[in-house]
C-alpha cells in the first residue's frame, strides 16, 4: 500500500523522526488557515500515491494564506498523473542549509534491504544512479543480521560532517520503520539540513507490504482514505482480485498468470480488456455470480469472456456454476466462455445443450479472444 | 531422471489437517507420491487416512524419514513452518501458502542461504515429476512423463501450457511452479541449472510474467551456461505500470520489469518466446523436432 506523504510523515514522527509543521486541507479556506497558522507563508503539496510532483506542478510556494488558498484550489479536485486529488499538505517553510537523499527499500531479487544515500539533494535518483554512481553510497543490509553502526557510518560518511549524526539518527528510525512497521520502501528526498545543524525530512514516500496489514491494523484503516474506482470497491468488498482497465471486454479467469494472458490475447486479438479479475481456485456458482456481477457492473463493458482452465476443478462442475450464476445475475451483454482442462468436452456440452442466450461457448483461448473482440467491435 | 522431487521423495505434509492439507495430502498419495507422514502442532498421535501426525517436523523425520515437506499452514505461520523445517534438516521445502509477510520471508531467505535446505515457493503450485512424485497442487491428470522442463512464476499457466503439451504428446521430467511472491526461493536461475544438469531433460520451458528482473537474470544463465534449448513465455504485456496484477511480486515499476523488457532478454539469448501459450506449446513441439 502506497501512502500519501502526510501519513507517511505521520509514521516518521510516531518513530521520533523531524518533519517540517504542517496540516492536510481539504479545500482553499482550509489551506489559507493553515498557513496563517504557520506564519503566514507556507508549500502546498498534492498528496497522490504517485511521485514527480515537484515537476509536475503540484508543490506551490506561497507567499500568503490567500496564495495558499488559491493553489489549493487549483489542485483540489482536479487529477494529478491520473490520480484524484482531495487534499494538499499545508507545511511551513524552513531555512534550508543543503539537501539530501536517502531511501531504504527490500531488494526482491536478493531478498535483503538496500539503502542508499547522496548529498546531491532533491535529484532523480535513478538519473543519478546511471550518470553519477560514485555520488551514490549504496549498502545492502541482512534482514538476519540488521543495522549496524558500521552500515550508518558508510552511508551518512557521503554527507557534510555537520549533517552525520541527524541523518544517521534519520537512517536508524527507516530500519525500525522496515522491522516494526512492514514498510517495503522509505524514500526521503530531499532530506535537509537545516542553518541550525537540524537534519528533517522535507517529503516522505512510504509503501508497507499488503500482506503484513494484518498485523499493522492502525496502517490498514488508512485505505479509506484513498479514492477508488466505484467496481473496484465493489470487487475489494467480495474479496476479488480486480483492477479496472480501459477497454470494452470484461475478463473473469481463474489464476493471476491466465488472466494476464488473456489480457495479452485479447490485445492481440485487436480489442483490449476492460479490467483483471481473478476468480480464484475454485470457480463455483458463487464466485462466479459475484464476478459476473462486478464485471458487469462496469459500464465500458460490451462483451464478457470468461476463461477457465479445469486442473483441480472440474470444468462440468464450472460449467454448472456459469449456468447458476447467469440465473442470479442480469446478462446485457454475450459472455463468451472458454473451458479447457479436466472435463472440458463435458462442460462445453452443458453450456451448449443448455443454449442460454448470451453465452458463446468456444473451445480454446485464442478462438475466445477473437470472438470477444469481434463482439466488442460490433454495435451493442 | 527429474529435478527435485522423484520416487525417492518422502513426503511430510506442515498443516496436513487443514481442508486442504488433507485434501491435496491424499491426492498426491493417490498419484503415487510417498507421504510418510503430517505435522499439525497439538495433534500428534492422530492420524489422516493412515499418515501419521506428529507436533514438530523434526519428530516427523526422525520417525519416518522424510526428506521433503510441503507447507499448507496460515500466512501468519508459514514462514515458522518453513524455519521448523530447515532446523529438522528437510532437504526440499516447498511452501504453497500465499500472502507471508515479505519481511518474514526475507528473514527465512537469509536463514536458508547458511542452510542446505532448497525452498520452492511460497505463493506457488509446487512441483511434480510425472508418473514419480507430486509434491503441491499441480492436478498429476494434465502431466506425461517425458523429456521438458518446465518452471513458471503463475500456477495456472504451467497448468495451461502443460496441458497444451500433454496434448501435443510431449511429456515432461519435472514441473516447477516457483511462485508469485517477490521474495522466493528457487528461480528460475537455479530451475535452469538443475534442468541443465538433468540427463533427462531435453528442452526447457520458462514461464515469466511482470516484475522484478527474474527474467533478466535468467537470460544471464541462458547465454553463460545453459546449453539446451529454451522456450519462453511472458504474461502481462497489457499490464499498466504501478498496478499489481494478482500475484505480490507481479507489477511493473516505473519503466521496469516489463513484459515487453523481458521478452527482449530472452530472445537475445536465443530462446524462442511464444506470444500466446499454444504457441509456445507449438515452439516446444517444433525444436524437439
Amino acid at each position: 500500500m502506497d501512502l500519501y506523504e502526510h501519513m507517511g510523515k505521520d509514521l516518521f514522527r510516531a518513530q521520533g523522526m523531524q518533519t517540517p509543521r504542517g496540516m492536510v486541507a481539504f479545500s482553499g479556506e482550509d489551506a489559507a488557515d493553515a498557513t496563517r497558522e504557520l506564519g503566514g507563508r507556507s508549500v502546498v503539496k498534492i498528496q497522490v500515491q504517485i511521485g514527480g510532483r515537484g515537476k509536475g506542478g503540484g508543490v506551490e510556494l506561497c507567499d500568503s494564506p490567500e496564495a495558499a488558498a488559491t493553489a489549493a484550489d487549483r489542485m483540489i479536485g482536479t487529477a494529478f498523473r491520473g490520480f484524484a486529488v482531495s487534499r494538499v499538505l499545508v507545511e511551513e517553510l524552513l531555512p534550508i542549509a543543503r539537501e539530501f537523499y536517502t531511501s531504504l527499500l527490500l531488494d526482491r531479487s536478493r531478498g535483503d534491504y538496500l539503502a542508499m544515500m547522496t548529498a546531491e539533494g532533491g535529484v532523480d535518483i535513478e538519473e543519478l544512479a546511471r550518470t553519477r554512481p560514485e555520488t551514490l553510497r549504496r549498502i545492502h543490509i541482512d534482514p538476519l543480521l540488521g543495522l549496524r553502526s558500521y552500515h550508518v557510518r558508510e552511508l551518512v560518511g557521503t554527507l557534510p560532517v555537520e549533517a552525520w549524526e541527524g541523518a544517521g539518527e534519520v537512517f536508524r528510525k527507516m530500519y525500525e520503520l522496515v522491522v516494526e512497521r512492514d514498510a517495503t520502501l522509505v524514500e526521503i528526498n530531499p532530506l535537509v539540513l537545516l542553518e541550525d545543524d537540524r537534519v528533517v525530512a522535507l517529503d516522505a514516500k512510504v509503501t508497507i507490504d499488503d500482506n503484513a496489514l494484518w498485523r499493522q491494523a492502525d496502517i490498514a484503516a488508512l485505505a479509506d482514505q484513498f479514492p477508488i474506482d466505484e467496481v473496484e470497491a465493489r470487487a475489494k468488498e467480495q474479496g476479488l482480485q480486480y483492477v479496472k482497465l480501459d477497454g470494452a471486454v470484461g475478463i473473469i479467469g481463474n489464476g493471476a498468470g491466465l488472466v494476464m494472458s488473456t489480457l495479452d490475447v485479447v490485445a492481440q486479438a485487436g480489442a483490449r480488456a476492460a479490467n483483471f479479475l481473478d476468480v480464484g481456485g475454485g470457480a463455483s456458482a458463487d464466485q462466479m455470480a459475484t464476478s459476473l456481477e462486478v464485471v458487469l457492473s462496469d459500464p465500458a463493458v460490451r462483451v464478457v469472456l470468461v476463461n477457465i482452465f479445469g486442473g483441480i476443478t472440474r470444468c462440468d462442475l464450472v460449467a454448472q456454476g456459469i449456468l447458476e450464476a447467469l440465473e442470479r445475475v442480469d446478462a446485457r451483454v454475450p459472455i463468451v466462455v472458454r473451458l479447457d482442462g479436466t472435463n472440458a468436452e463435458d462442460g462445453r456440452r452443458i453450456l451448449s445443450d443448455a443454449a442460454h442466450p448470451r453465452i458463446v461457448p468456444v473451445a480454446n483461448m485464442l478462438q475466445a479472444a477473437e470472438e470477444a473482440a469481434d463482439l466488442a467491435g460490433a454495435e451493442p | 531422471m527429474s529435478i527435485l522431487v522423484d520416487e525417492r521423495t518422502s513426503l511430510v505434509v506442515q498443516g496436513i489437517t487443514g481442508n486442504e492439507g488433507t485434501f491435496h495430502t491424499l491426492r498426491n498419495r493417490d498419484y503415487g507420491t510417498k507421504v510418510v507422514a503430517g505435522v499439525t502442532p497439538g495433534k500428534g498421535g492422530q492420524d489422516v487416512e493412515g499418515i501419521p501426525v506428529f507436533d514438530t517436523v523434526a519428530r516427523a523425520v526422525a520417525e519416518t524419514g522424510a526428506n521433503t515437506s510441503m507447507i499448507f499452514v496460515p500466512p501468519r505461520f508459514a514462514a515458522e513452518a518453513i524455519l521448523e523445517a530447515v532446523d529438522a534438516g528437510i532437504g526440499l521445502v516447498v511452501c504453497i501458502t500465499e500472502g507471508i509477510p515479505v519481511r518474514d520471508l526475507a528473514n527465512v531467505r537469509s536463514y536458508l542461504e547458511a542452510s542446505g535446505t532448497r525452498l520452492v515457493g511460497p505463493n506457488c503450485p509446487g512441483v511434480i515429476s510425472p508418473g514419480q512424485a507430486n509434491a503441491g497442487i499441480i492436478p498429476g491428470e494434465i502431466c506425461a512423463p517425458g523429456t521438458v522442463g518446465l518452471v513458471s512464476r503463475s500456477g495456472t499457466l504451467v497448468y495451461q501450457i502443460v496441458h497444451e503439451l500433454t496434448q501435443r504428446g510431449i511429456g515432461q521430467s519435472t514441473c516447477v511452479g516457483m511462485g508469485g511472491d517477490p521474495v522466493h526461493g528457487i528461480g528460475f536461475v537455479e530451475a535452469l541449472e538443475l534442468f541443465q544438469a538433468d540427463a533427462e531433460t531435453e528442452l526447457i520451458v520458462l514461464t515469466g510474467e511482470i516484475g522484478g528482473d527474474d527474467e533478466e537474470r535468467a537470460a544471464a544463465v541462458i547465454a553463460e551456461r545453459v546449453t539446451k534449448p529454451v522456450v519462453g513465455y511472458l504474461a502481462g504485456f497489457e499490464a499498466p505500470p504501478g498496478k499489481r496484477m494478482g500475484h505480490a511480486g507481479a507489477i511493473v515499476t516505473g519503466s521496469s520489469g516489463t513484459a515487453a523488457a523481458k521478452a527482449e532478454a530472452l530472445e537475445a539469448v536465443g530462446a524462442s518466446v511464444g506470444r500466446n501459450p499454444s504457441q509456445v506449446a507449438d515452439l516446444v513441439a517444433e525444436r524437439l523436432g
